[in-house]
């Protein structure tokens, strides 16, 4: 089991997190204008990256804070974490 | 004690000559990336039903080693939708017959699948399924928990268990097969036919020309092609973004186990989607075991074992005398997954490549019945009418086939 570590409460194990996807994903700034189209891109389309890949993470039994992440889905190894509104 | 048979001696040799490994040539009718069970299945449907032999399967690895290797080979047609339902009992029913067309063993062992359902919402949503099954013409029906331990008399049907059994849905004719025999049965005739099987061939990229793919890089030279179908499960939106297509697929690790061999104990599949384990026993006698998806995205052909540990925990709830098995071996597959738990099969922006993607956690079981709607895809420039609701253009339309949930954990 890895550990994981939360910006907030320091390194914890794995099973306290929770997945969240893609990060950096935001809400369409016009989306009355929003075409089917576009809205299936906002809605169901993700990266698939393999290699370095930004994403959300929860520490759900912790904190209960999202954060990001950027994790190499390879080796599954984190390579940073950061709190929203912050750079990688 | 008796001196029967040790598991595992009915076991049928292999065939002398399995396949040819010859070099590709510059140029095919017909390219499919990717040598897993699909991507074999299609070779031998293109040959068998339209007499198209010019074909290549290029394998980036060893024929059949990704998921095909690894999967738990559970097969069933007990979907709840009909669109589901119409292509997964295509395929339970060309397994019926597939060792005589494969003119191989395959061990196809017919011996039913429960799935086993732990609160009320549980049991009407079971209830709806098996009448959808009805009216779909796939064998379903649903039991007491009583009738649930007559089948597998090993499962834990006491009212004091943190999730009690309060009944199950049973398909007899679901079952499981041996799934290297599968594969080699279906390269053997695609072999024969004259189709080229090529390993240790990995696509790089792809040669295009307008809307159309006039080639494949790969690690062994560029090759030409008339029509391309990708049939390579986790590894598809990578090559997919090498053309500048976006699918909504994510790829994850997913993982299962064997115990130890042990005497025959367990009569049929049990699944269970709320405690989130299911379990067979293969021919040999060791215990198959495997659960859901890790959640995160990952390449890396393991998981973590926490994911192991619970659904360890589940197993031992519903199967108490499993609780001394030992662990004999775990591991880990890539699965590509779809917001709606169904395929992307069909048509992509490109007039000549085709796509198969998204199985998911069950894509074993379609195994003949995709290769044959996907040979009469390619053969034709058409989507085959049982893969045409698996369109990418649903997510724009809104058309999805919503399977989470519906027909239990995917296996
Ligand atoms: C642990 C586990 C349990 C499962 N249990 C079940 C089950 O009980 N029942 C069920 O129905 N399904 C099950 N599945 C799902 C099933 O295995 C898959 O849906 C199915 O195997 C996918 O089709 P395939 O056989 O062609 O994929 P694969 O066997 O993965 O074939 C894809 C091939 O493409 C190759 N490839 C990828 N990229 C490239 C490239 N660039 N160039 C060349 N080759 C490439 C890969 O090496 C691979 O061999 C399970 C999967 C796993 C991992
Ligand atoms: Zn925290």
């Amino acid at each position: 089991m890895q550990l994981i570590e939360c910006p907030y409460c320091g390194p914890r194990e794995e099973v306290e997190f929770h997945y969240g996807g893609q990060a950096h994903i935001a809400y369409p700034e016009t989306p009355s204008e929003l075409s089917d189209e576009e809205w299936a891109r906002y809605v169901f389309f993700r990266d698939n990256t393999k290699g370095e890949f930004a994403e959300r993470w929860s520490h759900s039994g912790g904190c209960r804070r999202w954060f990001n992440a950027v994790r190499d889905t390879r080796t599954y190894a984190f390579h940073s974490t950061y709190r929203i509104g912050e750079k990688p | 004690m008796t001196h029967e048979t040790p598991p595992g001696a009915h076991l049928p040799e292999h065939a002398d000559f399995l396949w040819r490994n010859p070099e590709p040539k510059r140029t095919y009718d017909v390219v499919i990336v990717g040598g897993g069970g699909h991507g074999l299945a299609t070779a031998h449907y293109l040959a068998r039903n339209h007499g198209i032999t010019n074909v290549a399967v290029l394998e980036k690895g060893w024929l059949a080693g990704g998921n095909m290797a690894r999967n738990t080979t559970l097969i069933r047609s007990n979907y709840l939708w009909d669109e589901s339902a119409a292509i997964y009992e295509h395929a339970l029913k060309l397994w019926e017959g597939l060792e005589e067309d494969l003119g191989y063993p395959i061990l196809f062992s017919q011996r039913g699948v429960l799935n086993l359902a732990h609160t009320e919402q549980d049991v009407r949503d079971s209830v709806r399924r098996v009448e959808a099954n009805k009216l779909n013409g796939i064998d379903a029906e649903w039991l007491t928990p009583d009738e649930v331990a007559k089948i597998c008399p090993i499962v834990n049907i006491s009212d004091d268990i943190r999730y009690p059994v309060q009944g199950a849905t049973y398909q007899p004719r679901a079952g499981i097969a041996k799934h290297d025999w599968v594969a080699w049965g279906f390269a053997r005739r695609a072999d024969e036919a004259g189709v080229d099987l090529i390993q240790d061939c990995e696509v790089t990229g792809f040669i295009t020309d307008g809307d159309t793919v006039t080639g494949v890089r790969t690690s062994r030279g560029d090759i030409g092609c008339g029509t391309v179908a990708l049939c390579s499960a986790g590894h598809t939106s990578t090559l997919l973004d090498m053309l500048g297509v976006r699918a909504p697929l994510q790829s994850h690790p997913l993982q299962a186990l064997v115990s130890e061999l042990l005497e025959p104990v367990h009569p049929t599949i049990v699944m269970s989607n709320a405690v989130h384990v299911y379990v067979s026993q293969a021919h040999k006698g060791e215990l198959v075991m495997g659960a859901g998806v890790d959640s995160y995205n990952g390449y890396g052909q393991r998981g973590a074992f926490h994911v192991i540990e619970r659904q360890m925990a589940a197993a031992v709830e519903l199967f108490p005398v499993f609780a001394r098995a030992h662990l004999l071996r775990t591991w880990g597959g890539i699965v590509d997954v779809t917001p709606d738990a169904s395929p992307v099969v069909g048509h992509t922006p490109y007039r000549n490549l085709f796509v198969n993607s998204g199985w998911g956690t069950g894509g074993f079981k379609a195994t003949p019945g995709i290769g044959w709607c996907l040979a009469d895809t390619v053969a034709n420039g058409r989507p085959h009418e049982y893969v045409a609701p698996f369109a990418l253009d649903r997510f724009v339309s809104g058309a999805l086939v919503d399977e989470h949930g519906a027909a239990a954990v995917a296996h």
